[in-house]
């Protein structure tokens, strides 16, 4: 059972990595707006003007 | 869908045959504002819109004047736009929106302009950023595009009120997230530890899942549970023991109990309800924060209300001002069509004032000179010249909001009772340990601090503090599910506690919007009658015009409006009149006696034609929910702004029998503090300006979602749908789920009272308290997710409730 004092803080690097990715997905507005994000994929061509 | 606009899916009127030709099929579209939104969409290659989107459009209002282009006047645009490098970026509030699909239909009309850059369109908070290039494009280019797809943008200015919200909910975010990864892996580590309890576990790994809970609990405690301690902080410097008290102090004495028992490697751990605690607390508060901010704030409500510029008149000279440099005495002239921007006096021309939004009366008010006129009202007939008696904050609107912020003052009263409950137990749990304290020092003084703890552990977490918010949250998201959402945590319960329900008349029970209920023809054709109206009509802003929207009509010249009266015009070859039997006996000679006095009369040179029935239609589910509401025990009660005889008609019809009409917001303000002195719990409903005061001093209260954004401000429940039939589901769900939360407190109380003197005593094994601890918890939570289930409808329900469109009337 000793495999448990390496696997648990390993696990916890893990859960801190997904943390640090979630925290930069939030700051990076990508939970501002679930909903239209999916829609602009049905748009055809790109709008014209300077790409976003 | 044939007898459904193609375009916003009212249904289709009988004469006018409208299409509009979309992907080669011919489509029938109900009036001419739906079909030039549909050609428009289709001409700029937008028809997928019509494929993907979720809901009908909002139906478009036929163009009147150009009301955008002093948009583009620079000292009116200055103060709106922010720059970013050599762009401009605006921010609006974009109205009408009802589906992903609208938002997609608004960005990609924004991005095909020349000189746009950028247009984000954010459905669920109605708000669009569009960055825009200010030589190559306008903004009132922009206003009018997204006007001319039939939704009502309204500028926000530069610093966007929004980003205060999406910063909260940003943080909130990251502390759920947080709470939410912490309390995945104390879970898997107390399941360990509870079997371990049962099988028999090593100590040395015991002490090592012990430790390691405490290291993952101490961040999520930190900084996941930072809102409870600064709330208990703010109430306890307030001198109040609030809602955040007890939730502090719970997981503050837990946690400590825990870290103790890890650190002296002694008695039980509760990590796991200490996050489980707070992440279920957190879950629901974001519910609640993401709908208040769904339900808007109050400044965004006013600056809907009065308009950004005005027309100033010195001399002779007209020139545009924004509304904050007017001042009294100032004249200013106020075209029809436009809202007036401040509290005045008439002074040239007359004219009618639509004031619904702030009085409740359903029709126009009749305005000659030396009327007075208040800021926000629509001028709905013909150009007036005013002079101005007040301005910005001593307007009528700005008293209205005054009123409202005394009348949240006076809102603690109830709220307070609900904290009540919390302080009460809260001080009997600290008494209680306290005795305990008191009493083992006296025994033996070595144990009184480990027992001590004991005892607040065991009263404290888990499921005593659990039955609450599991059950409040899981009948939130229910009802938001339902399209209503709840922007107070305390509004279920006093929802459940309601006794009286005080409706709004116009645009609540009614649909504020006027409709065509029945024709008279004397010698015409009904078609032919019907078409000269609605020709002369179409000149009108008047809001009776509405009634004849949807017909199509010939085009008609040398229209007059004659304010007050009824309009003139030639259609074909003859003069005709529509309007007040005076006005148009003036052409028709006497009128005929088959033709009833009441109603808007037409008639041509020497002959009477027709007479339109027209009314302010109860919303068609009006009367089911009226009656429901009665069968669960709610008395009903008609508190308008408008005429007597059109409040007393509504609630002939609707049978109810306690009415009052002609109350202004203050009156009505006072109806529900009579209301409550007689020990009613009053459930307030209403759409309007002059609602929001009642809205918000009520115990609870619910305002429509097609109303305006200040009543949904005040209110408690907004229904997003606009429609009154989810109210007694939602009365039905409130009830089960102070049902529920009594049951849920009962069991945990009953379960710490039978466990808290058998585990002092030493009569508990460890394994035994760790199930029973356990299952506790999970009875509660499994308890209150019966509320997730979708509430069970009546059985005496008519089949399919009926849909009531909103043209987003007003």
């Amino acid at each position: 059972m000793s495999i448990i004092f390496v696997l648990i803080p390993l696990g916890l690097v893990l859960v801190g990595f997904a943390l640090w990715a979630f925290f930069w997905a939030v700051g990076d507005g990508q939970f501002d707006d679930l909903e239209s994000p999916g829609w602009s994929v049905l748009s055809d061509d790109a709008p014209p003007g300077p790409p976003r | 869908m044939t007898s459904a606009c193609f375009h916003c899916g009212e249904p289709l009127p009988e004469t006018p045959r409208l299409v509009v030709a979309v992907d080669g099929r011919e489509q029938r579209v109900c009036c001419l504002g739906c079909r030039a939104a549909a050609e428009l969409i289709r001409d700029v290659g937008l028809g997928d819109y019509y494929r993907f989107r979720t809901a009908a459009a909002p139906r478009p209002e036929v163009a009147r004047d150009d009301v955008w282009a002093t948009y583009d006047r620079p000292e009116v645009q200055a103060p709106l736009v922010g720059r970013d490098g050599a762009l401009a970026v605006v921010n609006l509030l974009i109205e009408g929106q009802r589906c992903a699909a609208c938002s997609w239909l608004i960005g990609e009309r924004l991005g095909r302009l020349t000189g746009v850059a950028r247009a984000n369109v954010n459905p669920a908070t109605a708000r669009a950023q569009i960055a825009f290039d200010p030589r190559a494009v306008g903004l009132a280019t922009l206003l009018r595009a997204i006007a001319a797809l039939g939704y009502r943008p309204h500028v926000l200015g530069a610093t966007d009120t929004l980003a205060v919200a999406t910063r909260e909910r940003r943080t909130a975010l990251k502390r759920l997230a947080v709470a939410g990864f912490g309390m995945m892996q104390v879970m898997m580590i107390a399941t360990a530890l509870y079997i371990g309890a049962v099988d028999g576990m090593d100590p040395v790994i015991r002490e090592y899942l012990r430790i390691v809970s405490l290291v993952v609990t101490t961040p999520v405690l930190i900084y996941a549970g930072q809102p409870f301690f600064a709330g208990a902080y703010a109430s306890l410097r307030a001198r109040h023991v609030g809602m955040d008290v007890p939730v502090a102090v719970g997981i503050a004495l837990a946690f400590a109990a825990s870290a103790w028992n890890t650190l002296t490697h002694a008695g039980d751990v509760y990590f796991d309800s200490v996050v489980m605690f707070i992440f279920l607390l957190l879950l629901g508060r974001y519910v609640e924060m993401l709908a208040r901010h769904r339900a808007g704030s109050t400044g965004e409500a006013l600056l809907r209300l009065v308009p950004a510029t005005a027309l100033r008149l010195v001399g002779d000279v007209r020139e545009r001002v924004p509304v904050a440099a007017l001042a009294a005495g100032d004249r200013v002239l106020v075209p029809a069509g436009e809202c007036f921007p401040a509290d005045g006096r008439i002074v040239g021309g007359a004219t009618e004032a639509d004031e619904a939004l702030l009085t409740g009366e359903s029709l126009p008010v009749a305005k000659g000179p030396g009327a007075m006129v208040i800021a926000g009202a629509l001028n709905s007939a013909a150009p007036v010249e005013v002079e101005l008696t007040a301005v910005g904050q001593s307007t009528v609107v700005a008293g209205i909001v005054r009123l409202l912020e005394r009348a949240q003052t006076e809102r603690p009263r109830i709220a307070r009772l609900a904290d009540r409950a919390a302080t009460w137990f809260v001080t009997r749990v600290l008494v209680g340990a306290a005795l305990v304290a008191a009493l083992w020092l006296l025994i033996d003084p070595s144990r009184a601090f480990e027992a001590t703890l004991a005892v607040l552990v065991v009263t404290c977490p888990c499921a005593l503090s659990l039955a609450t918010p599991t059950a409040i949250t899981a009948a939130t998201a229910t009802l938001a599910r339902a399209g209503l959402l709840v922007t107070r945590p305390d509004a279920l319960e006093s929802l459940a506690h309601a006794d009286t329900v005080l409706f709004d008349k116009t645009g609540t029970l009614s649909l504020g919007r006027p409709r065509l209920e029945g024709v008279a023809v004397r010698g015409i054709a009904r078609e032919s009658a019907l078409a000269i109206a609605a020709a002369l009509e179409r000149a009108s802003a008047h809001p009776l015009a509405q009634a004849f929207e949807a017909i199509a009509a010939p085009p008609a010249s040398e229209v007059a409006v004659h304010p007050g009266a009824g309009i003139e015009g030639r259609v074909g070859a003859s003069r005709y009149r529509i309007g007040s039997p005076a006005f148009v006996g003036a052409l028709a000679g006497p009128r005929p006696v088959e033709l009833a006095e009441t109603g808007v009369h037409l008639g041509c040179q020497g002959a009477w034609l027709a007479r339109f029935e027209i009314g302010d239609a109860l919303r068609p589910d009006a009367e089911h929910v009226v009656r429901e509401l009665e069968s669960l025990g709610l008395a009903p009660l008609i508190a308008s702004g408008d005429d007597p005889v059109a409040v007393r008609r509504a609630a002939s019809s609707l049978g109810i029998q306690r009415w009052h009409a002609r109350l202004l917001p203050a009156d009505k303000l006072a109806l529900l503090e009579r209301l409550r002195a007689g020990g009613a719990r009053v459930l307030a409903v209403g759409d309007g300006v002059n609602d929001a005061p009642t809205l918000r001093a009520a115990s609870v209260s619910l305002a429509l979602g097609s109303g305006s954004a200040l009543a949904q401000a005040s209110a408690d429940l907004v229904a997003l749908r606009g429609e009154l039939a989810t109210l007694p589901a939602a009365v039905r769900l409130a009830r089960r789920t102070t049902a529920i939360v009594r049951q849920n407190l009962l069991w945990s109380a009953a379960y710490n009272l039978v466990a808290l003197p058998l585990a002092a005593l030493g009569w508990v094994p460890p394994w035994l308290a760790a199930v029973g601890m356990s299952a506790s918890s999970l009875l509660v939570v499994l308890n209150a997710l019966r509320l997730a289930r979708p509430p069970r409808r009546a059985s005496a329900r008519p089949a399919a409730p009926i849909v009531v469109r909103e043209a987003a009337a007003t």
